[in-house]
């Protein structure tokens, strides 16, 4: 009944909001990205330090269940520094021989730890509402990165007059504008090891930048794959144009 | 020595004597099926249907050796696709955009068809399993879209079998007979993803039969006359090469959405996994379903809003006797072919109304639409069919395509 209640709050809470931003249609301005473009790719700096991003501010409530520790190699860690990293985690593992479960040192072939044991623990410590994993987030909402990074750097004021549920803030790109997470990213919410700028516009495009690796891992090797197979199919093409007008030269048609 | 056969020609001649497989096809496809020498490019879809067909089938199976049909499962094998199997990215995302592509082979196909009256005699059957063979594809592909288990998957087959509660008396019961049990669940799942597997030889053994109902007349042409032998070519090589080089731009266009904008087509919302406790604000079908969604929508009644939904198709099936027009081509018959263009900016005008939020503009185009469309099969037809004076047409295609030579 308790989950009942829940989820219909959450129905109220999320879907109606969202209805009114479809009519309201806030729209989303586009940013330069690096994965852009025909042969668009990641920064595997940028990503590195989103990864601390995600590790020092996000993980805290989200969770990234689609990955798994090896795939940090992809970032540009060493296989030793993805087995260091991966230590600094522990996860469950087990039974045992003797039918216990025990906690060791995670391994690169673990999934990273969820932040919460549960869906209600998640819920019972965010005020009901329940933060997304984030594998898929830059392709499970409408305006894919260009949403999350305007989502993490969109809070603002409430407009006059405007009336807010409690516990939510308000957020220009937000559907329905009352979000329940708190602004997360301020300048000089972390600090990177590359000196790079840690102003809050850098660091939600980093985070953002890391989100969409992790929703796309195989963006890169898509793009260099299509580059060359859409190039063979072209040729393929204007030879077959050249072989079909010369096989019909002399057939009326 | 010149008479003498080799092994090969031997043994190529012995097996043919038992099973004529190559003469079979040489007929079919190959230098024995003669075909109209004046046929443009909007013929090049059939072929590129049966293309598309392949590639669903091949990339199908592939999936299917990686994926779990179990909804605890579903969604996350299909992210094991995507990431981990060795180029399942690839695979999916051919087969996700492919049906897209498929469709909007088979309806440019279906267009073509109306166009050029190629459903009229003696060709009434080969359109009718045509038709059949877009409903069949219609249900694999609703049935196939429930499979990654998102959001939408979910929603979409909810509201999509709810369409058959709408039946008087045993609608629930029918309903409840669908999912397996009394909401969408793993009964249905399993069924679903049986039944996509399943659908798609159907569609191959209807292809022979609208293949072989296509020879017995031969093919249409633009100019909607009859083919005298003189008139014609064989289709291989000059139609084989023709689907050839067809092929080759259509599949530059297909890599480009494949490897650059993969999931343009696809909603966000089917990124998140199933979740029978929320529903999407928005439950949108698939693009190639938008009109008929829209004509559903624009009926207040449900059980009239679903009669009106199907019957927008089935009423395809009587077209071949609601245009009561002997010409063929819709080049000579210059009211049929305003008419014609009216009503494919209606359908397209119905599947924008069928992608909005019902409130506004969509609430009132959606009924107009609506009507326009039924009005164009058993109104409009008919009228122009008894009324129009067509242009004159050409005595034979040989005539006409030298006259355009000179």
């Amino acid at each position: 009944m308790k989950k009942i209640i829940l989820a219909a709050t959450a129905v109220v809470t999320l879907s109606v909001p969202s209805m009114l931003s479809a009519a309201e249609g806030v729209e989303i301005p586009k940013e330069e990205w690096t994965f852009n473009g025909v042969l668009g790719g990641y920064d595997r700096a940028q990503l590195q330090r989103g990864f601390q991003v995600y590790k020092e501010v996000c993980s805290a409530c989200h969770s990234l269940n689609y990955i798994s520790f090896r795939n940090f190699e992809a970032l540009g860690y060493s296989e030793d520094q993805v087995k260091s990293l991966a230590a600094q985690y522990e996860v469950e593992d087990g039974p045992n021989d003797a039918g216990d479960m025990f906690k060791r040192k995670a391994k690169p072939s673990d999934r990273l730890p969820k932040p919460f044991a549960n869906e209600q623990l998640a819920r019972a410590s965010n005020g009901g509402q329940l933060p997304p994993d984030l594998s898929l987030i830059t392709k499970a909402r409408e305006g894919g990165p260009d949403y999350v990074y305007h989502l993490l750097t969109g809070y603002e004021q409430p407009p006059a007059g405007f009336v807010m549920n409690p516990g939510s803030n308000y957020n220009k790109y937000f559907p329905g504008h009352q979000i329940a997470m708190a602004k997360q990213i301020n300048d000089g919410t972390v600090t990177y090891a590359d000196g790079s700028s840690n102003d809050a516009a850098h660091i939600a495009k980093d985070v953002t930048a890391f989100l969409m690796w992790a929703a796309e891992p195989k963006l890169e090797v898509r793009h260099s794959t299509g580059l060359r197979v859409t190039l063979y199919a072209l040729i393929f093409a204007v030879l077959a144009y050249l072989s079909k007008r010369r096989m019909w030269k002399n057939i009326p048609h | 020595m010149s008479t003498e056969k080799s092994a090969w020609r031997k043994a190529f001649e012995w097996h043919e004597a038992r099973l004529p497989i190559v003469s079979w096809l040489d007929h079919s496809l190959g230098t024995k099926y003669p075909v109209p020498r004046n046929l443009n490019y909007w013929w090049n879809f059939g072929s590129l249907a049966m293309f598309m067909l392949a590639v669903m089938i091949f990339t199908g199976i592939f999936l299917a050796m990686n994926y779990t049909p179990h909804v605890t499962l579903a969604f996350d094998s299909v992210e094991h696709i995507m990431r981990d199997v060795n180029y399942g990215w690839l695979i999916r995302y051919m087969h996700a955009n492919g049906a897209s592509f498929f469709f909007i082979v088979v309806y440019i196909h279906i267009l073509r068809g109306m166009y050029y009256g190629s459903y009229k005699t003696p060709r009434e059957v080969l359109w009718w399993i045509g038709l059949l063979i877009y409903l069949a594809m219609m249900a694999t592909g609703f049935l196939g879209y429930v499979l990654p288990w998102g959001q939408m998957s979910f929603w979409g087959a909810t509201v999509i079998t709810s369409f058959f509660s709408a039946v008087p008396g045993v609608g629930h019961a029918i309903v409840t007979f669908l999912w397996g049990g009394f909401s969408v669940d793993n009964p249905t799942l399993n069924r679903f993803f049986s039944l996509h597997y399943l659908l798609p030889f159907v569609i191959v053994g209807l292809i022979f039969l609208h293949v072989w109902a296509l020879h017995v007349p031969g093919a249409n042409n633009p100019l909607g006359i009859d083919a005298a032998p003189a008139d014609k070519i064989p289709f291989f090589p000059y139609y084989v090469m023709k689907d050839v080089f067809g092929l080759g731009v259509f599949v530059v266009i297909y890599f480009i959405a494949v490897f650059w904008f993969p999931n343009a087509l696809g909603e966000p919302d089917n990124y998140i996994k199933a979740n029978p406790m929320q529903t999407p604000p928005h439950i949108v079908p698939e693009w190639y379903y938008l009109p008929f969604y829209a004509i559903l929508r624009s009926i207040p009644n449900k059980l009239l809003g679903v009669i009106g939904m199907f019957s927008s198709i089935l009423i395809m099936f009587g077209l071949p006797w609601l245009d009561t027009s002997r010409v063929r081509s819709a080049t000579f018959r210059p009211v049929f072919r305003v008419f014609f263009i009216i009503w494919l900016l209606d359908v397209l005008m119905l599947g924008w109304v069928g992608s909005q939020v019902p409130e506004g503009l969509p609430l009132i185009l959606g009924p107009i639409g609506t009507v326009w469309y039924f009005l164009h099969f058993l109104v409009i037809l008919p009228v122009v069919g008894w009324l129009e004076t067509p242009k004159p047409l050409p005595v034979s295609i040989s005539q006409s395509v030298l006259q355009a030579a000179e």
